[in-house]
């Protein structure tokens, strides 16, 4: 499956048959990997390829299931991320690792800070930070300030001069570019030149192919969880890297789609539609009874713009016309209101979808009390036909509607949330990520649904990282890269090349 | 120039407190009969010391983003404790401090494992300890009483000057290099040395700055590779031992040991109230326990005022209450730079 290195004695890190599963999904998959002193490696792949996997488990944060990782040729084990920090690997995760509270100079040196009779040398801490926000161009920043008052870009350099500290001689950056700006990458890019001149491995995923271009020596694809192929950086060209992106092997059954109508009427509008720095300037229209599909790699602002429907962010800025009519949601309860009638379901059930110790019934019925009651009070009669017509609708598999939702199975809780959203009777359903995690029958069951929903006139928004999804449910899809969309897809344009090209806003190399 | 502005706001808090109190206390001075007076100091800092001990006491577990209930009952168990020690030679006296510090320091330790090894959130494990420490002070002192070494008694609550004339050293308090000195009343000294030699060497230590990682980032922390259960076991043993002082000094002020219920949890609510007074954040992680001793400050202060102009002593806690909800409000400014309302909630 994968390339072995040219000169084994040479590979710094080397994993072998690493396998990882997480439940029944296997994220890592018998994957042969090893990088080496004094190159920049770069690890490509869509959502799920298990890129992530890949450095958790080379930074100690996960185990892996099957297979070992040698380090120098000797065998080795991480059980947690200080481990790996001691053995030289660092990682700059994704999410930050930053203490908010913390000075910057605090956070640089949380783990191994400088001491003079047992206690923090707060002078010799300081010096320490001024000298790696100097080598990393930050001279600007104080290290007294805390880091909850900085903004994203800067905290990130913190968390890169974080890294620095811990003289590493792997260094690996989970989209440590994402967040900054383009004077930052610059200065970045050049501390990695020089680090890796020194003789660090340095491993980077990106979602940026300009940047991989500029910086990584080395590049591997990985797709589904296999190691695919290594090569020298320029050895392939783009359209041949997307190619070994793709190639899924199509296992869902979606129902066919009907013929775009000719002049469906606009359902929901957003015109410039804006956000602090995640949504920029969105223009989108979906129509009734259209589905239309967000794509794009995470966290390019999709969520952002799903939350931002919903009353959730603060600040929004442009349009937002439901039904010919501008609306101003502030809240959920705003984005509830008869004339709006938005329904979200949200990304993560267990919090945001669910009260997981209240019954399977009182979950069914938490977004329409209103709409159940009589006066002040519930009606006990419409209360039970509704859950009744809930569980019925999307086949719940219940003992009691009285049980504990928590009892339920993934599919099933997932089921509950789209019952509990479907009963407030929404003309626009705004679904985020919602098949992740569940059962392939129930995900099936999902899609048919969200067809005949658009069958009924109503307007479906859906996020899912799965571009199979995107494929088969969505008559349109709006590929989005850093909180703008950069193409809308339609018809037989939807497919896995044009996907994955405008995600990685490449487009002229895949045509 | 830029360091001072940083520094400035980053202890806005503290600072306002700070002033709030010298404000209230002057105040109090002007209009007392016999104001700036050593008397009048030397009394204050008796009807404060102990206040401003379990202050300090609930600041390390609030600091961790825990809350600590039995504060008071810890300070309570240790005064029963040492009412029954503080007697005899004076190896028996040092003794019996030694030993009252240590039941409180064990206290506090007994906590900490019960939130760490239990995985008990800190309100409910200190809630149930509380009661158990408040039940061995009954046990001890089934009534008020105690046989308390009256020497030690009277230099621990008077000014240096007493202390020497008890002690017979500085030539009775009489030698001239000490005069500029003994005035310095003994509560006041003992605040002042208990903030330096404890206080600040622990939050400069890294147990300490874990202390306040906890509280900032439980999860970022772990990912820093930081101690965490042994900066929260430690929080709450510091806790105990400041609890522990404060039930020591008590002992030595009323001369006796009680079991007072209410009075325990009298100083476990307004312990809590000088915290965020003093600028201490109940989620954790930002605040210092000398804000927590201005807090006390503030709070003792309030009384002397309504003893001053005998109002009547039942409008005080409407008034602690408003000042208490004045310094919880400022605190709840940020919730309006949040952007996505949903990390309201997480």
């Amino acid at each position: 499956m994968s390339a072995p290195p040219k000169d084994p004695a040479q590979a710094h890190v080397q994993l072998t048959g690493v396998t990882k599963r997480y439940g029944g999904v296997t994220a890592l998959d018998n994957v042969d990997f090893s990088c080496e002193l004094g190159s920049v490696h770069a690890v490509l792949g869509e959502n799920g390829a298990g890129k992530s996997t890949l450095i958790k488990i080379m930074s100690g944060v996960v185990q892996p299931d099957e297979g070992e990782i040698r380090l120098d040729g000797r065998l080795a084990s991480f059980s947690h991320p200080a481990a790996a920090n001691a053995q030289g690997i660092v990682c700059i995760f994704q999410e930050l690792s930053l203490l908010p509270d913390l000075s910057v100079a605090d956070n640089i040196s949380i783990s191994d800070p400088p001491r003079r009779f047992g206690l923090i040398d707060a002078k010799a801490q300081r010096r320490r930070a001024e000298e790696l926000l100097a080598r990393i161009g930050c001279e600007d920043l104080n290290p007294m300030s805390r880091v909850r008052d900085l903004p994203l870009s800067r905290r990130q350099m913190v968390e890169i001069a974080k890294a620095l500290a811990k003289n590493p001689n792997v260094l690996i950056l989970d989209e440590a570019t994402s967040a900054l700006t383009a004077a930052d990458v610059d200065t970045v890019f050049e501390i990695l030149r020089r680090l890796r001149d020194d003789g660090i491995s340095i491993l980077t995923i990106s979602h940026r192919m300009h940047e991989i271009e500029a910086i990584a020596d080395k590049c591997s694809v990985f797709r589904n969880g296999k190691h695919i192929e290594t090569f020298q950086q320029g050895a392939r060209s783009e359209g041949e890297i997307v190619q070994m992106m793709i190639g899924r092997e199509i296992t869902a059954h979606f129902p066919p789609k009907p013929p775009p109508p000719d002049s469906a009427e606009p359902m929901l509008e957003l015109k410039k539609y804006s956000w602090e720095d995640r949504l920029k300037s969105i223009d989108l229209t979906v129509g009734a009874g259209e589905i239309v599909g967000l794509g794009g790699l995470d966290g390019q602002g999709q969520k952002e713009l799903l939350l931002g429907l919903f009353g959730v962010l603060k600040g929004t800025s442009g349009q937002v016309i439901v039904q010919g009519n501008e609306v101003d949601i502030n809240s959920p309860q705003d984005a509830k209101k008869a004339g709006v009638d938005l329904a979200l379901i949200p990304e993560d059930r267990k919090t945001e979808g669910l009260m997981l110790p209240m019954s399977i019934a009182d979950n069914l019925t938490i977004a329409s009390l209103k709409r159940l009651s009589r006066g002040i009070f519930v009606d006990a009669d419409a209360m039970t036909a509704a859950i009744e017509d809930g569980i019925q609708r999307m086949q719940i598999k219940v003992g009691s509607s009285a049980d504990a939702v928590s009892t339920l199975s993934g599919g099933n809780q997932q089921k509950v949330v789209i019952a509990k959203w479907l009963m407030t009777e929404p003309k626009i359903v705004l679904l985020n990520d919602p098949t992740r995690g569940i059962d392939v029958g129930t995900k099936q069951e999902i899609y048919r649904l969200l067809r005949s929903l658009a069958e009924t006139g109503a307007s479906i928004v859906y996020y899912s990282t799965d571009y199979e999804e995107l494929i088969g449910c969505c008559d349109r899809v709006a590929v989005m890269y850093d909180g703008e969309i950069v193409r809308e897809l339609q018809g037989d344009e939807i497919n896995e090349r044009n996907i994955i090209a405008s995600a990685l806003k490449m487009d002229e190399a895949a045509q | 120039m830029n360091d001072l502005r940083v520094r400035l706001s980053q202890n806005a808090a503290l600072l306002t407190a700070i002033v709030v109190f010298i404000l209230f206390y002057v105040f109090y001075n002007m209009n007392h009969p016999r104001g700036f007076s050593v008397a009048v100091l030397i009394q204050n800092s008796n009807e404060v010391f102990t206040l401003a001990m379990v202050a300090m006491a609930q600041t390390v577990p609030v600091l961790m983003g825990g809350l600590d209930l039995s504060v008071g009952a810890i300070m309570t168990l240790v005064n029963t404790i040492a009412s029954h020690l503080l007697n005899g030679s004076p190896m028996q006296i040092a003794f019996g401090m030694v030993v009252s510090l240590a039941a409180g320091a064990a206290c506090g330790f007994v906590n900490g494992c019960i939130v760490v090894y239990g995985r008990i959130q800190p309100i409910i494990a200190t809630l149930a300890t509380g009661a158990i420490f408040l039940g061995l002070a009954l046990f001890l002192r089934p009534s008020p009483g105690g046989n308390v070494d009256d020497d030690l008694s009277w230099a621990a609550t008077n000014d240096l000057y007493e202390i020497a004339a008890t002690y017979g050293f500085a030539q009775n308090g009489e030698a001239g290099w000490f005069q500029p000195i003994s005035w310095i009343p003994v509560p006041l000294l003992l605040l002042v040395l208990v903030a330096v030699l404890v206080w600040l060497p622990f939050a400069r230590s890294v147990t300490g700055r874990t202390v306040y990682a906890v509280g900032s980032g439980e999860g970022a922390a772990y990912m820093s590779g930081l101690s965490i259960d042994r900066a929260k076991i430690a929080a709450f043993t510091l806790g105990g031992f400041f609890a522990g002082i404060g039930g020591l000094y008590l002992t030595l002020q009323t001369s006796s040991g009680n079991a007072d219920i209410p009075q325990a949890g009298a100083y476990t609510l307004n312990s809590i109230a000088a915290v965020v007074i003093g600028g201490t954040s109940l989620l954790g992680g930002v605040g210092t326990a000398i804000g927590s001793i201005f807090g006390a400050l503030i709070l003792r202060t309030i009384s002397f005022n309504f003893r001053i102009f005998e109002i009547d002593p039942l409008m005080q806690p409407l008034f602690e209450g408003t000042v208490l909800l004045a310094a919880v409000s400022l605190g709840a400014f940020r919730v309006l730079r949040v952007k996505n309302t949903l990390e309201l909630f997480r």
